[in-house]
């Protein structure tokens, strides 16, 4: 008896910890932002374009990295989502449950999540040379959907999986086909599960430099054109990082600000979202 | 063969894998009357049910021999358009699984997918078939909340509703009162009752009881093979085979 109640505080333990270790982790992260990008952050910051090139200058905005990044991952996300969604549906509404293929494709999806991302940078450059485009927005769509697909689609895949047999079942036996029924019982069944993962790749995708470094390129100027180069905010922390002058790698600080605020906005939003769409789940 | 029933199964024989579920099972359902499946846990009572319907073909590794024909036409051809095969069967299952919207778009997901659009006579459905499954005093006010938020007896009402709002000829149902409270399972009953007029009743069940109260024709299965079928009162009074008395007097199970 009193071992397992030892075993039980061990454990309590541990989880605590851990709990604040990624706790104070994110709250140092968050307080370095604040703390050294606060004196740069000013309204010229999100309504201007950078002055001197490459973010050299000491005035302006990175109001061209904004719409940019925004652009870029919104589009990369869109793309994503089209191929996600086919394959989770796939694997779990018309292939069998011992199919070679679909463990196959799960087990190379999971390790597509573990390559380094400069990787998908390097291979949509390729693609990009082969569809004889230049450094662009479109590029960088193209880089970034290949970086956020395994991830996208994993999570797609696993809230599809949660759905019970007997929900399709219900919908197959009022003469539904598999198409009717993916579409209309397993995507609003899963659709929580299905918003965050589209949630969790915007994310990753949004903060990702190495992948859009060779693909997206960099423009001072905000560019809506899919065929021109953009600016992203990875790109713009990079480089006003790496400048020597501190007042400039203070606008880096500021930027992040930005980029942090801009994926909480829509964690907030998606999750109001999330909490609408949850009330028809069948549990 | 000549029939008079819409449901007459041939040589049937179901695998899973290696596991003979069924065999060689041969059957006339009778037309406009409550047929209840009986025989011990395993024996193929879900097998049998969901080979009407051809909700077998989801399972994986199935292979099935034998004719099920429904209104004469072979329904395992691979030229039968599964979808108006089920279409014709309205399904109940042992839990109530209500799809996952609200509690009109729930009755209205069979018609709206078999074609029908307009607003006003999906509405006119909706209502019909709530008020078959006397569902309708209880959710009148409140169509639009999600199906989730219902009792289960009264999910298990509205999956009523939803299976005849596309209009089948028959109801399968898979031991549909077992998940429910003793007044939930009666309003079932009834229902089924004021349904047999009309519908082709197919009812799994373990209760006895039951199937002595509700059923017209009696069909034994044990161990995948048919044992014994006939109407109701020679079953339960006077049954031909040994191991048919034996599960009745309950010396088997
Ligand atoms: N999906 C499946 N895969 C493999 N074997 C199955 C499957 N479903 C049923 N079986 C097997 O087929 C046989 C008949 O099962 P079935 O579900 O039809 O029995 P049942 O009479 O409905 O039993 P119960 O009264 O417990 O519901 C059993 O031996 C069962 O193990
Ligand atoms: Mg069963």
């Amino acid at each position: 008896m009193r071992s397992r109640k030892i075993e039980e505080a061990i454990f309590r333990g541990i989880m605590i910890a851990a709990t604040l270790v990624v706790l104070s982790c994110s709250i140092l992260i968050l307080a370095t932002i604040l703390i050294k990008g606060l004196p740069a952050m000013n309204l010229d910051m999100i309504t201007k374009t950078p002055k001197g090139g490459y973010y050299l200058g000491k005035s302006g905005g990175i109001l061209n990295a904004i719409v940019g990044s925004i652009l870029l991952t919104g589009g990369a996300t869109l793309v994503s989502i089209f191929l996600s969604l086919p394959v989770a549906l796939y694997a779990n509404v018309y292939a069998d449950k011992s199919s070679k293929l679909i463990a196959f494709t799960r087990v190379s999806l999971d390790v597509l999540w573990g390559v380094p991302s400069i990787v998908y940078g390097a291979f949509g450059f390729t693609i990009m040379l082969f569809l004889g485009l230049k450094a662009s927005l479109l590029g960088g769509i193209i880089a970034v959907a290949l970086l956020i697909f395994p991830i996208m689609s994993r999570g797609m895949d696993e809230v599809m999986r949660m759905v019970p047999k007997e929900l399709l079942n219900s919908s197959y036996a009022l003469g539904a086909t598999r198409f009717e029924t993916a579409l209309k019982v397993v995507v609003r069944q899963a659709l929580p599960g299905i918003l965050s993962a589209v949630l969790i790749a915007f994310g990753r995708g949004i903060g990702d430099a190495a992948s859009v470094i060779f693909t997206a390129g960099f423009s001072d100027r905000i560019n809506f054109s899919l065929f021109e180069p953009a600016a992203t905010l990875p790109l713009a922390i990079f480089f006003q990082l790496g400048t020597p002058f501190p007042e400039v790698q203070e606008r880096a600080y500021a930027s992040a600000l930005i980029l942090t605020i801009i994926v909480f906005l829509i964690s907030i939003g998606s999750r109001i979202l999330i909490r609408r769409y949850s009330k028809h789940v069948i549990k | 063969m000549e029939s008079t029933s819409h449901i007459t199964v041939q040589n049937l024989n179901v695998y899973y894998g290696d596991n003979h579920a069924l065999k060689d099972i041969t059957i006339n359902i009778p037309d406009k009357q409550i047929t209840a499946i009986i025989g011990p846990s395993g024996c193929g009572k879900t097998t049998l049910l969901r080979a009407f319907n051809r909700l077998i073909d989801t399972v994986d590794g199935v292979r099935i021999t034998g004719k099920v024909l429904v209104d004469g036409e072979d329904i395992f051809d691979p030229r039968a358009d599964v979808t108006m095969v089920r279409k014709k069967m309205g399904l109940l299952s042992q839990r109530p699984y209500p799809l996952p919207m609200s509690i009109f778009d729930n009755v209205a997901y069979g018609p709206k997918i078999h074609g029908i659009r307009k607003k006003k006579v999906l509405e006119e459905i909706v209502e019909h078939h709530l008020k078959m499954a006397s569902l309708w005093e209880e959710v009148r006010d409140r169509l639009h909340e999600p199906a989730s938020r219902l009792s289960i007896g009264q999910q298990q009402r509205l999956c009523l509703a939803r299976g005849l709002a596309v209009e089948p000829e028959f109801i399968l149902a898979d031991e549909p009162t077992s998940a429910l409270d003793p007044k939930s399972s009666l309003y079932i009953e009834n229902r089924f009752r004021e349904l047999r007029s009309q519908f082709s009743i197919i009812l799994v069940t373990h209760i006895l009881r039951q199937a002595r109260r509700l059923a017209d024709y009696i069909v034994f299965l044990y161990l995948g093979e048919l044992i014994e079928h006939g109407p109701v009162n020679e079953i339960f009074e006077n049954p031909r085979e040994e191991r048919t008395r034996e599960y009745i007097r309950g010396v088997i199970s």
